[in-house]
This record gives structure tokens, C-alpha cells and sequence, in this order.
């Protein structure tokens, strides 16, 4: 069985319309692996399709996880074999606050696995340290999920929701979009800090600064629903200074 | 609060859809089908009530006969049949009632326990919750007296404070609403078979909270409840009032009355969580709940705050009230209602500004689901003379799927140009984004539903008493399964 992320000719739709054409890529467990690509190519549906958001159709091809195929799973099924998504959008939930929120979903993954629910105060216990860690003032952690939190207070509150929940494959789509540059260095630790050989990483982002952090291991560039080019960290740079104009949509 | 934790757990591993559909086998004393004035004399008699209470219910039979049922409520159902029926309804006592619970018929204790609310268990929560249960018609235990009474608070049933504190009925009874206030009211002046009776005198806090489980049980018996409530100068009581009842066919009929009375700087804090059967996914059965709740602010700087968490029932048509006639009176009203599947709730508040600076508060969160309807029906009227009157209103409405309805009907009538009434209105709806971020943290659909609607409840849940809160959580969660998904 194999383990870590194999996503193989993955074909996916939208309204009738195709949106990735036979994606295929493989994130081994402990691999950093950033995606880049122009808007809308289809990197969001990438990560929405793995993390089993509704209102895709999945034509052909599959995802793996750990050997399991998680096309056939519920959202929360995946969520609790170890699969996150930090939102490219957080949304607000009024009235919940962060860490009721935290604390259920934390729980619920655990059921999910079998294991016991934790003590409510172990739990505040951990979840302040990982605030701090993340430079989240204590005070937001009573605040009800997103609701008047900045660009950068969202951001950085997903990678909270990361540390909290300790995943076996975390998906950040455009998790630096937004942030100011102390607040890059801070989310670009915490992820670093997360690094190990059971946990893969799949980066998206625009800007080659987040990789100057977060050094990945290898980088695709995604472009008209296909994955273009691979290569390693420099391939990054090199976008950098060319741009995307050498992907058409015409590339086989 | 474990307790409570427990009967919620208990209750979600007992049945399917409806958790607490069963029917307990206990002898019954039904009275035959049918109103008619030997009815009412049964009844009374039955109770052992002076002349003068026979009157009076006589009396409202005589009017109630020349009353039309409303119709102005957003609630269909089919024609309730008044003659079908039955209006009395006891547990067959062997003595005299029981004297401690281990005098209590062991399969009600048994229901109780499968409703989650052992009394076993209350008993060890002493010093928590007073609980006079209250059976079908009858109550069949009542605890913590001695301490009640200690502090000279009576806390018994309607029945018994008929004989112990005649005085107090007689003076306080239909004060509030008198028999001829509506239809529903006046029928249940009638035909009243029990309920609760509190009296706390001048100066005492009563020392814990006050509860009562009311539980609908007899087939074909309409229930009728009547609560008193009197708090004299400066007292205070919380009151929580929570009910379930056993699955079955027909629609079964309950209207209750229930009177506050503050005098002066006195504070009455009244709860309800009402999850009575809603009837199945295509409405077939379930309770029509058509309940009158009433208090007045008799004094100066007294307060009446209801707190309500409405998920039960399949016909809903209910709305607690304020009468702020001393100075400085405060009233509120703080509401959660959930209509799911092929409920309907019409609920709200009236908010009668007499005294002046008089305030009231209104947050009213109404939640529909499948194919509900819910209505929020509200009343601010300041009558002249009310100098200072202020009303602060919030009604918010939460939508789960595309099939529900949400309305807001608020009245606001003021006689006087000085007064201050703010009005604020909302309408939402769970959007998929939303539940997608849940469930993509690890919530199944159903837990996220009760997440969000949780958050959204939020301002009214936390008026709750502790204990209650816990469990009003968890059946918001409840009342919901099957929204999405
Ligand atoms: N629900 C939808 N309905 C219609 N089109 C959609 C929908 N979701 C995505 N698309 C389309 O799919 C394409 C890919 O979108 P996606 O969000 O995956 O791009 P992206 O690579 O993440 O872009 P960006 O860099 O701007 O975030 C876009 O053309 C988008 O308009
Ligand atoms: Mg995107």
C-alpha cells in the first residue's frame, strides 16, 4: 500500500465544463510540494476535489491517500484519515467561537478514528501555545470563527486550525495571499515547524517569496488544467522572472 | 449538568427519529370523551375544589361555548374535534400519593429514566433543581420541599395549593389572564387539570432553581396545565419548564395557561425548552401546543424575563408576554424556535408598556428546516402615560434548505411620541461554503448544522440556566437530523 498522495489523470468538471484535464502527481509522506500556475487553472479545484468539496464532477482518473481511495469518502471521512485544507477564502461562522469550533472539530476527527475525546483542559492548554506560536492574540480565540478578523487574521488562523489538528496531508491554497511580511514569516515557520517525514505538504501561491520560507521539495506548475512543468525550487525563481507565457492552453 | 449531559445521550440511543417516542403502561383514570358542564363539575369534584372554583370554571365553559378558535395565527391543521376528547386523565394512586420516590410507580420512574430525567439522579443533584414532576395530570413527586419551605417558598402543585393556600388562588387566579382572553385560554379555564403553583414571599431569593417536567401521556387526552407564579416585594425564582412526549398518531392537544406575577423589585426568570413530538417527516401527528404565558410587572423596578427554546410540537401558537405596569418594570423575551420537516410555529411576544420608563427586550432567533413554516409574531404597544418607554427588538431568522419559510410580523403600536423602539431584522441562510469548512474539519453534516445553529442561538441559549443550557444544545442538534445531507 501505498502511502502519501498519488493523484492519477484526475479529471474534473464544473457545470459541464472541464476544468482539470488528467492531473497526475505524487506527494510522498514528509514532501513539500508547491503548486503554481495563473488564475484560474484550476488549483483550487485541485484542492477542492482531494478535500471533497460538493459541486464537482470527477470524470476520470483518482486519488489516492494512504492507499485509500478518498474519491469515495464523505468530506469529514478524509478530514479525519488526515486530510486539511487551510481556505483560499475562510468563511465566518457567527457565534462559534475559534476554539468551540476547534475543539468540536478536533473531537470529531478523534471519534472518527477511535480515539478518546480530549480533556477540555488540555485542550486550552495546547490550543493557546499554538496561538502564540502564531502570534494570535488569546482574545481571538473567543471571537466567533472569522467573523471581523483581517485578510492576515484569517490566514493565520487557518494555519492555527492546522496546528490544532495535526494532519497527515495538509493543502494550503494561497495561505500567503494577504499577509504582510512579518505575518509570511511567522505562517512560513509554522508550517516549517510542522515538517516532518508522516506529513506532506501540498503549497499553493503565486509568489516565489513563500518558497524562499517554505522551501519545497518540488514544485508543478498547473496551467490550463494540466500539470505543465515539475522540476525543484528553481523552477520557482525562474517563473518568477518569465511568467506563464510559455503554457497554452494548447499544450498536450 | 452531568445529569443532563446523560439524558440527552440516553435519549439519542432510544429510537429513531423521534427520541423520546414511547408509551408508558400505567393505569389510568381517563375520564370518557367529551365537554360538557359534568365534565367540568367532574373535574373539580375529582380535585376536591372549593364552590367558588367550580364557578369560575363553569364560568369560562359558558363563555368559551359563545368563542370562535382563532384564525389569525400563520398555522394550518385540521379541525380539532373538542367533543373527541377527553379531559381528565390521573395516574391511579394507591394511597394518597406517594410520600418519597420509592413510592412512585416504578415504570414511571422507568419513563422518566428513558426521557432522561431519572429523579434518582435529581435527587442526587441536590440543592440544584427542585423537581415537582408532573405526570399526564397529576403531579406524582415532588422533592425538596422541606428546603423550599424552610425559606417559606411553596412549590406544589396547582391541585394543592387549591386546599393549602386557597386565599392566594382566589386572589391571583385569571389576574393575569382572565378566562374570556382568548379561546384557548378560557377552554383550559375550564377543564385546568393541574400544574404548577410557586409563591415566594416578600424579601427571599429562592434558594435554587425551580423545575417541572411536564409530560403529555394519556392518548386522546387534551392537556391542560395551569401555572401561578406570585413573587412579593423583592423576591426572586427561576423557573425552568421542560417537556417531552411519547410518539403516537393522532394530534394531541395542549393548551396551557400559565400567570406571572412580580410586585415590586421582585424578578421572575422563567425558561422553557419545549420538545414535545413534532409529528413525522410528513406532519402526520404531533402536539398542537396553543399556550398562554402572561406576567405582569405589578410593582415598581420588577422584572420578567421568559426564555424560550421551542423545538418540539407540530403546531405551535405561543407568546409569552410582559405587562410592565410599575414604574421602571422590565420585561424580555428571548426566543429560539426551530420548525423542521412539517412544523409550524407562530410564536413571538407582546410587550405592554403601562408604567413609565418601562424597557423592554426582544431577541427572537427562528430557525426553519425542511418544509416549516415559522413565524415571528410580536406586539410593542406603549400605552399613554408611559414616559421613558424603551423596546429594543431583534429577530433574526436562519433558513436550512430552500423548502421553509421564515416571516416576521412585528406590531408596533405607541401612543406615545417620546418612546424609543428600535426594531432590527434579519434573514439568513447555511450556505454550502459554510458547511463545507466544517465538514471539511472533521463534523458530519448533521454536527455542523447543529454547530452553526448553535452559534447562531447563541444570545438566547446562554439566558439559560446552566444545566438546561447543556441540554437545549444538544437538542437544537436533535430537532434538526435530517436538515441536510
Ligand atoms: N462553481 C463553479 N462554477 C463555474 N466555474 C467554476 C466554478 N468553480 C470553478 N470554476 C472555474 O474553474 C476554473 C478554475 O478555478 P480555480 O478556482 O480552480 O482556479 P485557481 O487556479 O485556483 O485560480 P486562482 O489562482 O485565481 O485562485 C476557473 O475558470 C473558474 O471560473
Ligand atoms: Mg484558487
Amino acid at each position: 500500500m501505498s502511502k502519501g498522495l498519488i493523484v492519477t489523470d484526475l479529471r474534473v468538471s464544473v457545470e459541464g465544463k472541464e476544468i482539470l484535464k488528467g492531473v497526475s502527481l505524487v506527494v510522498e509522506p514528509g514532501k513539500v510540494h508547491a503548486i503554481m500556475g495563473p488564475n484560474g487553472s484550476g488549483k483550487s479545484t485541485l484542492a477542492h476535489v482531494i478535500s471533497g468539496r460538493p459541486g464537482y464532477t470527477v470524470t476520470g482518473g483518482s486519488v489516492m491517500f494512504d492507499g485509500v481511495d478518498v474519491l469515495e469518502l464523505e468530506p469529514e471521512d478524509r478530514a479525519a484519515l488526515g486530510i486539511f485544507l487551510a481556505f483560499q477564502y475562510p468563511v465566518e461562522i457567527p457565534g462559534v467561537t475559534n476554539t468551540t469550533f476547534l475543539k468540536t472539530a478536533l473531537n470529531a476527527q478523534r471519534k472518527a478514528r477511535g480515539e478518546k475525546e480530549l480533556d477540555p483542559m488540555g485542550f486550552l492548554k495546547v490550543l493557546r501555545e499554538k496561538a502564540k506560536a502564531l502570534h494570535l492574540p488569546d482574545d481571538m480565540l473567543k471571537r466567533p470563527l472569522n467573523v471581523g478578523f483581517s485578510g492576515g487574521e484569517k490566514k493565520r488562523n487557518e494555519m492555527l486550525q492546522m496546528a490544532v489538528l495535526t494532519p497527515k496531508l495538509a493543502i494550503l491554497d494561497e495561505t500567503d495571499s494577504g499577509l504582510d511580511i512579518d505575518a509570511l514569516r511567522i505562517v512560513a515557520e509554522g508550517v516549517n515547524a510542522q515538517r516532518s517525514p508522516e506529513r506532506s505538504f501540498l503549497v499553493i501561491t503565486h509568489y516565489q517569496r513563500l518558497l524562499d520560507y517554505i522551501v519545497p521539495d518540488v514544485v508543478h506548475v498547473l496551467a490550463y488544467g494540466r500539470i505543465a512543468e515539475t522540476g525543484g525550487p528553481d523552477l520557482a525563481r525562474q517563473l518568477e522572472k518569465t511568467g506563464y507565457a510559455d503554457y497554452t492552453g494548447s499544450a498536450a | 449538568m452531568t445529569s443532563t449531559t446523560e439524558t440527552v445521550d440516553t435519549v439519542h440511543d432510544l429510537t429513531g427519529t423521534y427520541k423520546y417516542g414511547f408509551v408508558t403502561d400505567i393505569e389510568m383514570d381517563v375520564l370518557p370523551v367529551g365537554l360538557s358542564e359534568e365534565t367540568v363539575r367532574f373535574i373539580s369534584a375529582r380535585k376536591k375544589e372549593p364552590d367558588w372554583l367550580l364557578d369560575w370554571r363553569l364560568k369560562a365553559l359558558a363563555l368559551w361555548k359563545n368563542m370562535e378558535e382563532p384564525t389569525w395565527g400563520k398555522v394550518s391543521y385540521p379541525a380539532i374535534d373538542y367533543q373527541g376528547l377527553s379531559y381528565y386523565a390521573a395516574p391511579k394512586s394507591k394511597t394518597d400519593g406517594p410520600k418519597s420516590l420509592d413510592e412512585v410507580d416504578p415504570d414511571l420512574l422507568d419513563a422518566y429514566e428513558k426521557l432522561g430525567i431519572p429523579l434518582k439522579e435529581q435527587e442526587i443533584l441536590a440543592g440544584v433543581v427542585a423537581v415537582d414532576a408532573v405526570f399526564d395530570s397529576v403531579s406524582v413527586a415532588t422533592t425538596y420541599k422541606a428546603k423550599l419551605e424552610e425559606k417559606g417558598v411553596i412549590f406544589c402543585s396547582f391541585s394543592e395549593a387549591v386546599q393549602r393556600v386557597p386565599e392566594l388562588i382566589k386572589t391571583y387566579l385569571g389576574s393575569v389572564v382572565p378566562q374570556g382572553d382568548n379561546y384557548f385560554a378560557c377552554l383550559n379555564s375550564a377543564v385546568f387539570s393541574d400544574g404548577s403553583f410557586v409563591y415566594v414571599p416578600k424579601g427571599v431569593r429562592c434558594p435554587m432553581e425551580l423545575s417541572t417536567y411536564f409530560r403529555i401521556n394519556a392518548q386522546n387526552t387534551g392537556q391542560f396545565e395551569r401555572t401561578l407564579i406570585i413573587v412579593e416585594e423583592g423576591g426572586y425564582v427561576s423557573y425552568l419548564e421542560g417537556c417531552t412526549a411519547p410518539q403516537r398518531d393522532e394530534n394531541q392537544l395542549h393548551a396551557a395557561v400559565v400567570e406571572l406575577i412580580a410586585l415590586g423589585d421582585a424578578e421572575i426568570k422563567y425558561s422553557t425548552v419545549q420538545n414535545w413530538y413534532p409529528g413525522d417527516a410528513e406532519g402526520k401527528g404531533g402536539i398542537y401546543n396553543f399556550v398562554t404565558k402572561r406576567g405582569v410587572c405589578r410593582g415598581k423596578r420588577s422584572k420578567i424575563s421568559w426564555t424560550q427554546v421551542e423545538t418540539g410540537s407540530a403546531v405551535t401558537w405561543k407568546y409569552p408576554s410582559c405587562i410592565l405596569q410599575g414604574d421602571d418594570s422590565v420585561g424580555e423575551f428571548y426566543s429560539v424556535a426551530i420548525t423542521n420537516n412539517a412544523q409550524q410555529a407562530d410564536t413571538g411576544t407582546k410587550m405592554i408598556h403601562i408604567g413609565k420608563n418601562t424597557r423592554s427586550t426582544i431577541v427572537s432567533k427562528g430557525i426553519a428546516a425542511g418544509r416549516s413554516d415559522n413565524t415571528y409574531r410580536g406586539l410593542v404597544r406603549v400605552l399613554p402615560g408611559a414616559e421613558g418607554a424603551r423596546n429594543y427588538s431583534q429577530c433574526d431568522s436562519l433558513l436550512i434548505g430552500d423548502r421553509c419559510g421564515a416571516h416576521t410580523v412585528p406590531y408596533i403600536e405607541s401612543r406615545m411620541p417620546i418612546a424609543t423602539i428600535e426594531h432590527e431584522a434579519t434573514t439568513a441562510r447555511i450556505s454550502d461554503d459554510q458547511l463545507f469548512l466544517c465538514r471539511q474539519r472533521g463534523l458530519k453534516p448533521e454536527e455542523a448544522v447543529a454547530l452553526i445553529v448553535n452559534g447562531f442561538c447563541k444570545e438566547v441559549l446562554q439566558n439559560l440556566p446552566m444545566e438546561f443550557a447543556v441540554e437545549a444544545q444538544k437538542l437544537v442538534g436533535i430537532s434538526l437530523e435530517g436538515s441536510v445531507g
